[in-house]
């Protein structure tokens, strides 16, 4: 009891608690050279570690003494992973599965007319597609392969009036744009979409030398910030 | 699987063994741990060598079945009362053999203590590794293993033992 009190009372030091982990060879190299160290100048230390080393290898004969476990525990474990249910699969093959499993459940009939429906719905959505693009399409084409820096457009229905882009000055007043409409035969025919009006000058359509004028004109009102051709 | 339990099944038994000393239980507790293995292995991060983590399932497992054990009247402390036919301490001292004796006192250790000697003697565990299994923090393990080996002092003192420390 005496003995157990006076052990309690000591307070262990780094290196003597580090003292089992060197015996092992599992010390970090650092704290390895650290112990050694210690060791070589702690005679003290150096007789508790030769007592550490006895029972480091008293922990191995006896754990070793132990033996090993019967097939049992083996028969055991296997018949308990071969009673184990089917592994989860993963969410994709799992929803490909379902996917797969109702085409499966449906009758012969029933896939035929979901074919022809199928192929109905590709057909609208391509008509649907088709106009939108024809809707947005200018009536011209260019070449893929072109290499020149001028396009070539040609015009693939009858010639349109010219049209531009106009940014009008922010004090312009609206007297002032009706009547630069009506003296340039203008109509707005698109809105005010970044601060730019789209605008159809005439009914005819004209030269390039004319447009180029016409924009150059255009260019030099002074209710008119920016003035800009386009098809 | 067939390789994992060849490479570790035994180490992992002797383990459990020597948490609940019952050959029966601890060959289902192997079982158990494997099993346990096989079900979770995606679960498994890699950060720790697989036999750390065999271990802390092992010794999870042992520990819940000393809690059912104890649920029917088994204890540790009855289980430490079981009657071992080697030579006591004493005994063996008067045999003139003190590494029996130190076995003996090894095996008389607290389930805490023989746990962390095994673990660091045996098993070759490095404190963080310990901590890992154990679950308790580096400086604890490294002061838990320091008074095991007290009580072991203590225990080969009883029984005749000297040797020069503390």
């Amino acid at each position: 009891m005496a003995m157990s009190k006076k052990i309690l009372e000591q307070e262990p030091s780094e290196m003597e608690m580090l003292l089992p982990w060197h015996a092992a060879g599992t010390l970090n190299a650092r704290d390895a050279r650290r112990v050694d160290e210690a060791l070589a100048r702690d005679p003290e230390l150096a007789k508790q570690y030769a007592a550490i080393r006895e029972e480091y290898a008293e922990t191995i004969d006896l754990n070793e003494s132990l033996g090993a476990p019967s097939g049992r525990a083996m028969a055991k474990l296997f018949a308990a992973i071969d009673g184990e249910p089917a592994r989860k699969p993963s969410a994709s093959l799992k929803i490909s599965a379902q996917v797969a499993g109702f085409f499966a459940r449906l009758s012969p009939r029933t896939l035929a007319w979901s074919a022809s429906l199928g192929a109905l719905a590709l057909l609208l959505q391509a008509g649907v597609i088709g106009a939108v693009l024809l809707k947005n399409q200018t009536a011209t084409y260019q070449t893929a392969s072109l290499s020149t820096n001028e396009p070539i457009t040609r015009a693939l229905g009858p010639e349109a009036p010219p049209r531009a882009l106009v940014r009008f000055a922010p004090d312009a007043r609206v007297a002032d744009i009706t009547a630069l409409l009506d003296n340039y035969q203008a109509s707005i025919i698109d809105g005010a979409k970044g601060g730019m009006f789209r605008l159809q000058f005439g009914n005819k359509p004209m030269a390039k030398d004319e447009v180029t004028d016409l924009m150059r004109k255009l260019q030099s009102e002074k209710i008119v910030n920016l003035a800009v051709a386009t098809p | 699987m067939q390789v994992l339990y060849g490479r570790h099944h035994v180490r992992v038994f002797r383990f459990g063994l020597r948490l609940v000393r019952d050959e029966q239980v601890a060959e289902d507790l192997i079982s158990e741990v494997f099993l346990d293995v096989w079900r979770q292995a995606g679960k498994f991060e890699g950060r720790s060598a697989v036999s750390t983590w065999l271990l802390a399932i092992t010794r999870f497992k042992a520990l819940s079945a000393l809690r059912r054990r104890k649920d029917v009247g088994l204890d540790d402390e009855a289980a430490n009362a079981i009657e071992d036919t080697s030579d006591d301490p004493e005994v063996a001292v008067q045999k003139k053999d003190t590494s029996a004796a130190l076995r003996k006192c090894l095996t008389a250790l607290t389930r805490e203590h023989r746990e962390i000697v095994d673990l660091v003697y045996y098993h070759e565990k490095s404190v963080e590794e310990v901590a890992e299994i154990v679950g308790i923090p580096e400086n604890t393990v490294k002061t838990r293993l320091f008074y095991a080996r007290k009580k072991l002092a203590e225990l080969l003192k009883a029984a005749g033992v000297e040797r020069g420390w503390p």
